[in-house]
């Protein structure tokens, strides 16, 4: 068994249940996701799920396939990394004296080229957008000058390939009109 | 026609049929009793509770037009209609209330979705202000169904019902068929709303029907004119297509020999000299070992299940693999296939035959007939025309074609008795032998029997069913006497669940682990519900009381006490190669 690192773009309807249904799609295979974030497309109306996972390469097909089976699914892709440009957003929540007391702070930021969210009395957040790595050295960094909150969202990405799901739409609608 | 034609056609057919319904202000209630008129629904089964009344109330002041069948169990509601869909061609419906009603439904939803039977099941739900509050009778169906369902929705307003219950028919019945759940909040059932009523001719995130690709048919027609050893497999995509004119005219062009997964019986007639009998686990001699010496292999409308590859590295690996198959995630699922034809299969076998060779096979032919000898001889005669004292299943099943003559529904549970039946039994017309094939759900029977005789009102229907099985769902015998629907039931009795024995003995050095069952007397039962009831014990017996069960117009019921350790062969072990079938 060979794993490898997959990134799965569904497009579908934004209908109650759906998530539910694409989660047990795992569940029922006993695969845990690495990660998962959902919004709108490029196309009102059409969600996009971007889901990560580490799986078997014989069998990433066949999962696909039962993700587009489902009735409120419009299309389901996956791709490997070389051919998607993806990051992940993180957040982190530092301490304020730790801004003026560590110089070292100042130092890491501008380094990382993160960004400053927001300064209060008391606290100080960070926010970085990167490839995990960056995201992670961050951390590494800044955990030992007392990190009071982290949090990484999941994978974003856009594929290289065009997707075509404008083109699957408006085929329906203009087989549904000559009917 | 073309293929997209005759789907324009129908559809316009029935978008003027259905052109548009509309009344003002009624109740979500009622508005779902006309989305199932509207549907062409007139028999539904179920049973009522708190949160589906006002569906039921309906239901009081439709009976007319809609009949209702109560039936003892929930579980009983949903395998009835899923008999009423396998036998009639037609969406099945089933109605339950809220809680424990949705829930037990679950397993006949799961067993449609295995076997790809169209049901709608309806279940009520508590009001919408009292969702997430565990209020009585509160469950998550929508969740605990998901993965069970080819769709399912919660229905929380009244003005949803049309076009959910439009939406759901459409995709229980197109594509690969399947079990859809709707599930409707009390509150929603008790609104008033002016009700408008549009068929669903289509939905944009869901393609039932994939367009055939003319170049894998070519390819599939260039490897199957230069087969020397081709093979047909088919399953029950032959018979949810209707492409049993198609299936028989292939075979007669090119002369292939024709073999059946469980689902696919009947399609062909047994009679059939190119039916050369059932692949899988107690499938037959020659198909299963020949399906590793073909050059060729053409899957029509099946899954290539487990139970009928056995190990899928000793599967097939010499021949070219063909499937032709509806659902795109079929494809390479279990086996990696040379030529993929998506489609229904009435059309791609349609475009096969048009420019197939005509040929023969007879030497090819020839080794199935040699195997069948030598099954015969091992399995099929002790099988049928016993010497031993006691009685055999086999010997029922063969009491049974005699009076049936073939034209019987035969429908069966799951265990010993269903292999023996489906192997035994014979049959001139399709959407003959219903049975659980894919969930294997002990209880199936006797609920679908019902269903299966009210779909099909002028045939013959015979329930087969084990001692087990029988008893998990026996309570349906009252809703059998209720309605006086005339389904006949054979329990072949072992006093064991006689398939877990046989592993045990075969697999756990005879340990009879809780496989032993002490019967209470089934005649007395069914008579305590005025049923005619006959038990046959000795072999002399067994023609007259067949044939009094079958001349009966009423329902009747018969016990075969059957010898009590017999074991079903041939026999492919459990994750063995279809090779290693055991004979003994």
């Amino acid at each position: 068994m060979e794993l490898k690192k997959y990134t799965i773009s569904v497009y579908s309807e934004n209908n109650v249940g759906l998530l539910n249904r694409i989660s047990a799609i795992f569940l029922k295979r006993h695969i845990n996701l690495d990660s998962f974030s959902s919004s709108e497309s490029e196309i009102k109306d059409v969600y996009r799920f971007v889901i990560v996972v580490k799986i078997d390469i014989n069998k990433i097909n066949n999962l696909v396939k039962q993700i587009e089976k489902q009735v409120d699914v419009i299309k389901a892709f996956y791709h490997t990394d070389e051919e998607t440009i993806f990051q992940e957003s993180a957040l982190y929540k530092v301490k304020s004296n730790s801004l003026f007391e560590e110089r070292k702070i100042q130092n890491i930021i501008k380094q990382s080229q993160a960004n400053i969210v927001t300064v209060s009395p008391k606290f100080f957040v960070i926010e970085l957008t990167g490839f995990r790595e960056e995201t992670e050295k961050l951390y590494n960094d800044l955990k030992p000058l007392g990190l009071l909150q982290f949090v990484r969202s999941g994978r974003i990405s856009v594929t290289k390939e065009k997707m075509g799901i404008s083109e699957i739409l408006n085929t329906f609608k203009n087989n549904n009109n000559k009917i | 026609m073309h293929q997209k034609d005759v789907l324009r056609t129908n559809n316009k057919m029935e978008k003027e049929k259905y052109n548009k319904i509309t009344i003002k202000q009624i109740s979500g209630a009622e508005a779902m009793i006309h989305c199932l008129l509207a549907e062409g629904v007139d028999l539904i089964y179920g049973y009522p509770g708190g949160a589906i009344m006002p569906v039921y109330d309906e239901l009081y002041k439709f009976q007319k037009k809609l009949n209702h069948i109560l039936t003892r169990h929930e579980q009983g509601a949903v395998h009835a209609a899923q008999g009423f869909a396998r036998t009639s061609g037609k969406v099945g419906v089933a109605i339950a209330t809220s809680g424990p009603g949705a829930t037990n439904l679950i397993t006949g939803i799961a067993d449609a979705l295995i076997d790809s039977t169209p049901i709608v099941c309806i279940t009520g739900q508590v009001a919408s202000h009292l969702l997430g509050t565990d209020a009585f009778q509160e469950t998550d169906i929508i969740g605990i169904s998901t993965p069970a369902t080819k769709w399912s929705y919660q229905i929380t307003k009244a003005n949803e019902i049309p076009y959910v219950m439009a939406k759901a028919f459409y995709i229980a019945r197109s594509g690969r068929p399947g079990p859809v759940l709707i599930d409707i909040t009390k509150d929603a059932q008790f609104e008033s709303f002016d009700f408008e009523y549009k068929k669903c001719l289509g939905i944009r995130s869901y393609n039932p029907l994939p367009e055939i690709n003319t170049k894998k048919i070519d390819e599939a027609i260039s490897i199957i004119n230069n087969a020397k050893k081709p093979l047909l497999v088919w399953g029950q995509g032959v018979i949810l297509g209707r492409a049993e004119e198609e299936l028989k005219s292939f075979i007669e062009k090119t002369g292939i020999p024709a073999v059946w997964t469980i689902l696919g019986l009947s399609a062909l007639p047994t009679s059939h000299p190119l039916n050369m009998g059932m692949v899988g686990m107690h499938g037959n001699y020659g198909p299963n070992l020949l399906t590793n010496e073909c050059d060729v292999l053409i899957a029509v409308g099946m899954r290539f299940d487990d139970r009928v590859t056995g190990d899928l590295n000793t599967y097939a690996k010499q021949a070219k693999i063909i499937h032709l198959e509806i659902d795109p995630s079929e494809i390479n699922k279990n086996v990696k296939v040379d030529v993929p034809i998506l489609g229904n299969c009435k059309e791609s076998l349609g475009l096969l035959i048009k420019k197939i060779k005509q040929n023969n096979f007879s030497s090819w032919i020839n080794h199935f007939k040699e195997l069948y000898e030598i099954e015969y001889k091992k399995v099929i005669k002790g099988d049928l025309f016993p010497k031993k004292n006691g009685l055999t299943m086999g010997e029922a099943i063969e009491s049974i074609n005699k009076y049936s003559k073939g034209d019987a529904v035969i429908v069966t549970d799951v265990g010993q008795h269903q292999m023996v039946a489906c192997r035994y039994a014979k049959f001139n017309r399709s959407q003959s032998n219903l049975t659980s094939g894919g969930l294997g759900t002990m209880g199936f029977a006797l609920p679908a029997a019902i269903g299966a005789k009210m779909g099909a009102p002028d045939r013959e229907v015979v329930a087969v069913i084990g001692d087990g099985g029988y008893q998990m769902t026996i309570q349906e015998l009252g809703t059998i006497f209720q309605t006086q629907v005339a389904v006949k039931i054979v329990v072949l009795n072992n006093d064991f669940l006689g398939m877990v024995r046989q592993w045990q003995q075969l697999f756990f050095d005879k340990r009879y682990a809780s496989t032993e069952m002490t019967n209470p007397d089934f005649v007395t039962i069914a008579k305590g519900y005025h049923i005619d009831a006959v038990r046959v014990t000795k072999r002399n017996e067994l023609d007259s009381a067949v044939k009094k069960m079958m001349l009966s117009k009423k329902p009747f019921f018969l016990e075969v006490c059957v010898e009590k350790e017999d074991n079903v062969f041939p026999m492919i072990p459990s994750g063995a190669s279809v090779s290693d079938i055991r004979l003994e």
